[in-house]
């Protein structure tokens, strides 16, 4: 059994990183992410860390590829509107094929929008919102344990592929508190990085992190090795948690807080004789198709449930290519929705697929 | 037989990209003397910006990151800031020093961010073929400022080494230039200095080197050493803003 600790889930991934050997941490204030850099500027003096509150998120991001240029594990941490600041930075990572993790406590937008939690963001991290043929790796933890330990892994995954992976919460998450356990043997792999600027030390020729090719063929060739390597992070890294699917009526796909919501539905409805399953995609790129393909057929209908106009459901539909009905029921602006909300839905499409 | 001039071994062998008659060459060449003469090669780490030198990194020996435009000086925070004993530098232009990475030279130099800045400054965009740079002296014309660069249109230049010098984390800042000899040699010695200062763990410091652009000029390689000593010493006057005293 590992230490536990009752923490918020904005502190969980702070500890999570420090526990993952991240030594280097870039931020700029923004609510609702602001634990986890008061966090990093409390814990990182005690580990011989560094923490640097930027100028900008567009510094931050930058400062970030720095150190994950010269070999460190880093993270930067932001809500909504500092992502898409950072987006420049998030394409130029994907090219120059740097290790780095991004932490995204979703709040609603447009513009400014508001502090509340929302899922808006999910086209902006899994269709790329930088410029050009890039992805990273989103994970969408669901309780404060599962970003503890998702953000471990953002890591490992991280350093294995030379890639960005971030973690993409909401206020939710990032503010309840829940018991974490931490694990005792800690995922701190060091991977070795030849490739890193280090210096070098006249005995090797120079390594050169570039993200630019202006020979087109090159460019190409670049590019074809990066969709080489999503398609092998597709193969290998996928994560989803199927709840419940094997005989179910419908099948409810939601990812992160909103999964926690239909857990609850979940039991309701099986006392009115509705038997409800769950996709929780728990990587929402790689998205798991093979799940919803697995079950396809065994429902009358799925609904996905988001906290945004539609965005994850695109991906429900193109992995089940019309094979069954996709619904979708949504809440926007920071509202999140209600059990009760749910039902009336699942009750809607039930009655009218008989 | 002695030999007198080689190739500085921080200097790699391959053409630059430059135009003929342009200085960035000049520049590079003085900071891989300096990183030869300080034996700092194997432990430095360059930053290339966005613009005409972004692909110094085939130039220089020693590793380097390539930076998005104007981000050189937090890329350069990253680097150095993992190790602290290494060397870095960054090279920028004035586009992306003093306009879209205003930002990002201000804060490092105010942090105090223990790294060393070259700054060129041509007074004019050339990569994207000569549009009006934050350094457009009055009256220039560029593509455009095509009726030259009016005040109440287009405001004023901005002096880089002068604004610095107000904040306390800058250590070292000098205003060169590479329209002589006797200033190439200056030159040189304000950038070892700079390095020095950086080896020293004092802190920031920037050299600010007056550079041609005879393409973007129009005038030719001569006319353009001209101009830098007729039309921008006065407005970029040549000397140390900060840490002339200092001993590194």
């Amino acid at each position: 059994m590992g230490e536990k600790m009752l923490m918020k889930g904005n502190e969980a991934i702070a500890e999570a990183a420090i526990r993952a050997g991240c030594r280097f941490y870039f931020g700029y204030p923004i609510t609702p992410q602001s634990e986890i850099s008061h966090y990093m500027a409390r814990k990182m003096p005690e580990v011989n860390g560094t923490f640097i509150q930027a100028e900008s998120e567009v510094a931050a991001i930058n400062m970030v590829y720095g150190a994950a240029s010269a070999g460190a594990r880093v993270l930067t941490t932001s809500s909504s509107p500092g992502i898409s600041l950072k987006q420049e930075g998030l394409s130029y990572i994907a090219g120059a094929e740097l290790p780095a993790v991004i932490v995204n406590i979703v709040r609603s937008g447009p513009g400014l929008g508001g502090i509340l939690p929302a899922q808006g963001d999910y086209f902006q991290a899994v269709k790329g919102g930088g410029h050009g043929d890039y992805k990273m790796v989103v994970l969408a933890p669901a309780s404060v344990q599962e970003a503890y330990e998702l953000t471990v892994e953002a890591f490992n995954i991280a350093d294995r592929y030379r890639i960005a992976s971030m973690i993409m919460g909401d206020g939710t998450l990032g503010q309840m508190m829940e018991v974490v356990e931490f694990r005792d043997e800690e995922d701190n792999k060091v991977y070795e990085k030849p490739w890193a600027a280090t210096g070098t030390k006249l005995l090797r020729d120079h390594n050169v992190i570039t993200s630019i090719y202006i020979d087109p063929v090159t460019l190409e060739k670049h590019n074809l090795n990066l969709q080489a390597k999503y398609k092998k992070i597709s193969e290998n890294e996928t994560r989803v948690e199927v709840y419940n699917c094997d005989d179910a009526d419908i099948i409810v796909a939601a990812y992160g807080t909103v999964a926690r919501i239909v857990k609850n539905v979940i039991k309701t409805a099986e006392k009115e004789g509705i038997k409800v399953g769950l996709i929780r995609p728990v990587s929402l790129w790689p998205f798991p198709e093979k799940a919803f393909q697995k079950y396809a057929d065994v429902p009358k209908a799925f609904l996905t449930v988001e906290m945004s106009a539609g965005q994850m459901v695109e991906d429900v539909r193109l992995s089940l290519n019309g094979r069954n009905e996709v619904h979708f029921y949504g809440r926007m602006g920071g509202m999140i929705p209600a059990q009760s909300e749910i039902l009336d839905k699942i009750r809607e499409i039930l009655r009218e697929a008989k | 037989m002695a030999i007198v001039m080689k190739r500085p071994h921080a200097l790699r062998d391959v053409p630059t990209t430059f135009c003929p008659g342009c200085t960035h060459g000049i520049i590079h060449r003085m900071i891989a003397e300096c990183l030869d003469e300080l034996d700092i090669e194997g432990k430095t780490i360059g930053i290339s910006p966005v613009g005409c030198t972004y692909g110094n990194y085939e130039f220089f020996n020693c590793d380097m990151v390539q930076a998005a435009h104007g981000r050189a000086p937090a890329v350069a925070t990253g680097v150095k800031r993992v190790n602290p004993d290494n060397v870095v530098f960054a090279y920028q232009g004035d586009g992306d020093l003093a306009a879209i990475g205003m930002a990002e030279i201000v804060h490092a130099a105010t942090r105090g961010e223990n790294i060393t800045v070259i700054f060129a400054n041509n007074t004019v965009y050339g990569m994207t073929s000569g549009q009006m740079a934050p350094t457009t002296i009055l009256g220039q014309v560029t593509q455009t400022t095509p009726f030259g660069r009016k005040p109440e249109f287009h405001g004023f230049p901005i002096r880089v080494c002068e604004l610095l010098s107000t904040l306390d984390g800058a250590t070292f800042v000098e205003r060169v230039s590479t329209h002589n000899i006797k200033n190439i040699i200056n030159a040189k010695k304000a950038i070892k200095k700079a390095f020095k200062v950086q080896l020293a763990k004092k802190g920031f410091s920037i050299v600010e080197v007056l550079s041609t652009c005879p393409t973007n000029w129009g005038l030719n390689p001569s006319e353009s050493l001209k101009r830098i000593e007729e039309e921008l010493l006065p407005v970029f006057p040549l000397g140390n803003f900060k840490g002339k005293d200092l001993e590194v």
